[in-house]
């Protein structure tokens, strides 16, 4: 299909919204009616059609917006985007890997013309038209990395690997569940994840690192994580939660439904050919409360999930204090019957909300 | 599924390289590219000898950048189980074989400031794809090669010819030693060591540089062990419920895989760290051969490598 | 002087250790006011021959101790912005197998790592030690000022003026800690200080 690109913004009077195919293909996180931390770990090779997870990098409405957005994160902060000496092969290979894939996965908006090094890349949807040498930094207004994240959808941090471990040594940062690039990068994996709860514990890092550890090129793999953030703003960053902290608490149960979303990373992971690094994107999708209760099955399953959430959770992600009213809230869309397996909406097999 | 994804490839070209090693030359069978890789990368061969499958990992020496073929140079060996045997007399060119997508365990550090390579014997391949990738994208190295002679030092000519300052072999049988205490001192903040060889020469270079201070992270090696012929023993497999007798030139992870048990795998050559097994119950004595365990691990009882480590006595019960 | 016993925390936290003698040719020692005593443990006549010794005195008087042990070379320094530079070419002229030993506060260690991971020597391989004051480096995520010496939760950024909660979370590159805004969903909400380890 033709992709109909919104205009929105993601700040100031946040005009996002989701059409009806965005808010049915939203990638919902939650497989039952209760969540705790797992290696949610499984191939990414495809997936439902017309789903978030058929190709490789998912373009959606909101592409051309998303990427105005981050010029004006950069343009305000060039600490966003950080690559160390030593990856500028990773960037490379990056750059590689998204250019043919969405050369491949979205023919009608990229093309991709290689004659040896000389490569001409073609971004119909943002007027780009380069023709450069492939690892020659010259030749590209920007390092490799930032030249082609400039121009894909989520965050992209980029792994070195070396003494059994991944190091967070290059990225572009700028649609974050609240962590700063800047400060984590050079740490390792249990490092710049030493902030999360609970989870330390459970010996998931030691056996989600094992698995990452062991991506091979031609073979990637993918998982969702969540949290919540009151009104479409992308750019939850530390180095700005001064001054969009405070969004939190305006939310009312009269607005609630339009201003708090429920915010979804779809991660994925591969190892890179030249570098033997990994990228790990981790693309953000948002969906208002309001527009999720449009598909019954999650308007129950939501519901269950926040109210039943340990606290830990709930303050890690942020949204402690709001949570009795997002309760409230939900628990208009539960009527206590059963829901079925699996993140799909099953809109044609879910009843009605039955009150 | 276990192991990397797979590439079905037709043999091109077979060319003895000295009188124990041949080299040979890989291309897709749907004449599409090969994946690019990272210097020090291997590939697993799958070679298919009457009833007996042999799965063995070979280090790519190709240029990582050259998508055209990968080429691997395998070491004739005459006491083995026959894997290199099969190569050296039963491949022939024209030969459809299966092998995997390249999988580095003995990257480059990118952060050296320069990279000391050690070669012993056949262990010089990976060096040759890592050469190629410092050419190609500028970084600083250095070789020191030893063989047993002329004869038997694959590459050294074209190497020596091609990097005149950059390359240093030594014959044992003139004699010739690496000066590696010497070596070693006043190499500058940054320097990272590679080594690849015969055991000895690994563990030489190892405590060397650990005895000059060196740290542990700036050293780096790599050696594929074939797994080796022993006394048969039977196997206890507890989650499938299964006795697999291992053969004497099988090995554990072969047999468990013949039994139709699917089980994890990645080098096969007691490095990777991904067949890893849980011994719930034994009788007897391990034979442990892998350099993935720590030493308290082997002493435990508790843990066995399949792909190249065996088991004599009267009782093996395996969690798999 | 009695060692300062950290509470357990997060895995980004820096864990320091107690400097002993390794094998290797040259040794670089760098020391901090009580840091000082750490040295004066482990000396034996023959590492000091092989070792660079820098002392950052802040005020205390063990120079003469230490120049004492005769070290194959001694600085005395007042502070560590006066050490910088020494430290800096030493490093780039040394070689693989040096041996490097800090002691002091975790702001002079960390950002003498942070200088010697730069040359080239991996952070696992540095011994340190923590004496001295427990006070912290830490850096305003807002601003990216870094704020010396801090000792209260919360404090207040000496750049932007932001009141800071004070994390355990801990950048190497930085060689600081992350303050986070403490009053961003309640301005003007802000718990009276107290110490960081009370």
């Amino acid at each position: 299909m033709t992709i109909q690109f919104n205009d929105e913004t993601f700040r100031e009077d946040y005009s996002f919204k989701n059409s009806p195919w965005a808010i049915k293909r939203f990638p919902f996180p939650f497989d039952k009616d209760d969540y705790m931390y797992s290696v949610n770990m499984e191939p990414h090779r495809g997936g439902r059609e017309g789903s978030v997870f058929q190709n490789r990098f998912d373009v959606d409405e909101h592409y051309v917006s998303e990427m105005r957005d981050r010029a004006l994160v950069l343009d305000n902060d060039p600490l966003r985007c950080q690559s160390l000496p030593h990856m500028t092969l990773a960037g490379w290979d990056l750059l590689e890997l998204i250019m043919v894939a969405k050369s491949e996965d979205y023919p009608d908006l990229f093309e991709l013309h290689r004659d040896g090094n000389r490569w001409r890349w073609v971004n119909k949807p943002m007027g780009i038209d380069d023709t450069f040498t492939f690892l020659d930094e010259a030749t590209l207004p920007y390092g490799p990395m930032e030249y082609i994240t400039r121009q894909a959808q989520g965050d992209w941090a980029v792994l070195d690997q070396r003494d059994d471990n991944l190091w967070m040594d290059a990225g572009m940062i700028t649609t974050q569940a609240d962590w700063s690039l800047d400060f984590d990068i050079g740490m390792n994996f249990f490092e710049w994840h030493a902030p999360v709860p609970l989870a330390h514990e459970k010996g998931i890092f030691v056996r989600a690192l094992k698995f990452l550890l062991n991506i091979q090129q031609g073979a990637p793999a993918r998982r969702l994580n969540w949290t919540m953030t009151v009104n479409p703003l992308l750019d939850t960053s530390p180095e700005n939660y001064h001054k969009w902290g405070i969004q939190k608490t305006t939310l009312t149960p009269e607005n609630i439904g339009a201003k708090q979303h429920l915010r979804v990373e779809l991660q994925t992971f591969y190892r890179l050919p030249r570098s033997n690094a990994m990228v790990f994107p981790i693309r953000c999708y948002l969906c208002a409360f309001q527009d999720l209760m449009t598909v019954p099955k999650w308007g129950r399953r939501l519901h269950r999930v926040i109210r039943d959430l340990p606290e830990e959770l709930a303050t890690y992600k942020g949204f402690i204090d709001n949570r009795p009213m997002m309760i409230d809230y939900l628990s208009q869309f539960d009527d206590g019957l059963p829901t079925s397996p699996g993140i799909w909406p099953d809109l044609d097999t879910e009843p009605q909300l039955q009150k | 599924m276990s192991g990397a994804e797979k590439i079905a490839v037709r043999v091109t070209e077979i060319t003895p390289v000295n009188d124990l090693i041949t080299r040979f030359r890989f291309e897709r069978t749907d004449g599409g590219p090969m994946p690019m890789f990272s210097g020090g990368a291997h590939t697993v061969v799958e070679m298919k000898d009457g009833d007996v499958t042999r799965l063995n990992p070979y280090s790519l020496m190709s240029d990582p950048m050259d998508q055209s073929a990968y080429t691997i140079s395998v070491r004739r060996d005459d006491e083995g189980r026959g894997g290199s045997l099969f190569l050296h007399n039963k491949v022939a060119v024209g030969d459809e074989m299966v092998i995997s997508y390249p999988v580095n365990l003995f990257p480059l550090d990118l952060r050296a400031k320069k990279h000391l390579f050690f070669a012993g014997g056949i262990g010089i391949t990976p060096f040759l794809s890592q050469i190629k990738q410092m050419e190609r994208t500028g970084g600083k190295w250095e070789l020191h090669f030893a063989a047993r002679n002329p004869g038997l030092a694959a590459y050294a000519d074209t190497l020596t010819a091609q990097y005149p300052h950059h390359v240093h072999v030594y014959y044992d049988d003139d004699n010739q030693r690496i000066a590696l205490e010497s070596l070693l001192d006043g190499q500058p903040l940054g320097t990272h060591i590679y080594v690849c060889g015969p055991k000895g020469m690994i563990d030489w270079v190892r405590n060397t540089a650990a005895d000059l201070g060196w740290p542990r992270e700036a050293v780096h090696h790599e050696e594929f062990l074939a797994p080796k012929p022993g006394k048969p023993f039977e196997v206890k497999l507890a989650i499938s419920n299964k006795v697999v007798q291992v053969g004497e030139h099988e090995s554990l992870l072969e047999a468990i895989e013949r039994a139709g048990v699917d089980a994890p795998y990645l080098c096969r050559g007691g490095a990777c760290g991904q067949c890893e097994t849980d011994v719930i119950d034994y009788d007897g004595t391990f034979i442990h051969r892998d350099h993935w365990l720590e030493e308290d691990e082997h002493a435990s009882g508790k843990k066995i490598m399949p792909c190249v480590s065996r088991f004599e006595g009267k009782t093996l019960v395996l969690d798999r | 002087m009695s060692k300062f016993e950290f509470p357990p925390s997060i895995k980004s936290r820096p864990v320091w250790g107690t400097l002993e003698p390794r094998p290797g040719k040259h040794h670089l020692m760098i020391a901090e006011a009580e840091g000082a005593e750490a040295i004066l443990e482990i000396a034996t006549p023959d590492l000091m021959a092989k070792t660079h010794l820098i002392f950052i005195a802040k005020g205390t008087d063990y120079g003469p101790k230490l120049e004492a042990l005769n070290p194959m070379q001694f600085r005395e320094t007042p502070t560590y912005g006066s050490a910088v530079q020494r430290i800096e070419r030493v490093l780039s002229d040394a070689a693989m197998g040096l041996q490097l030993y800090l002691t002091g506060t975790e702001g002079m260690m960390g950002q003498v790592m942070q200088a010697a991971v730069t040359a080239g020597i991996p952070h696992t391989a540095i011994q340190t030690e923590h004496r001295g004051s427990v006070a912290r480096r830490m850096q305003c995520v807002h601003c990216k000022g870094i704020t010396e010496d801090v000792e209260m939760d919360p404090f207040q950024c000496s750049h932007c003026g932001l009141n800071l909660f004070v994390r355990d979370h801990y950048s190497r590159r930085i060689a600081a800690y992350q303050g986070v805004c403490i009053d961003a969903e309640d301005p003007g909400n802000v718990p009276a200080p107290k110490g960081i380890y009370e």
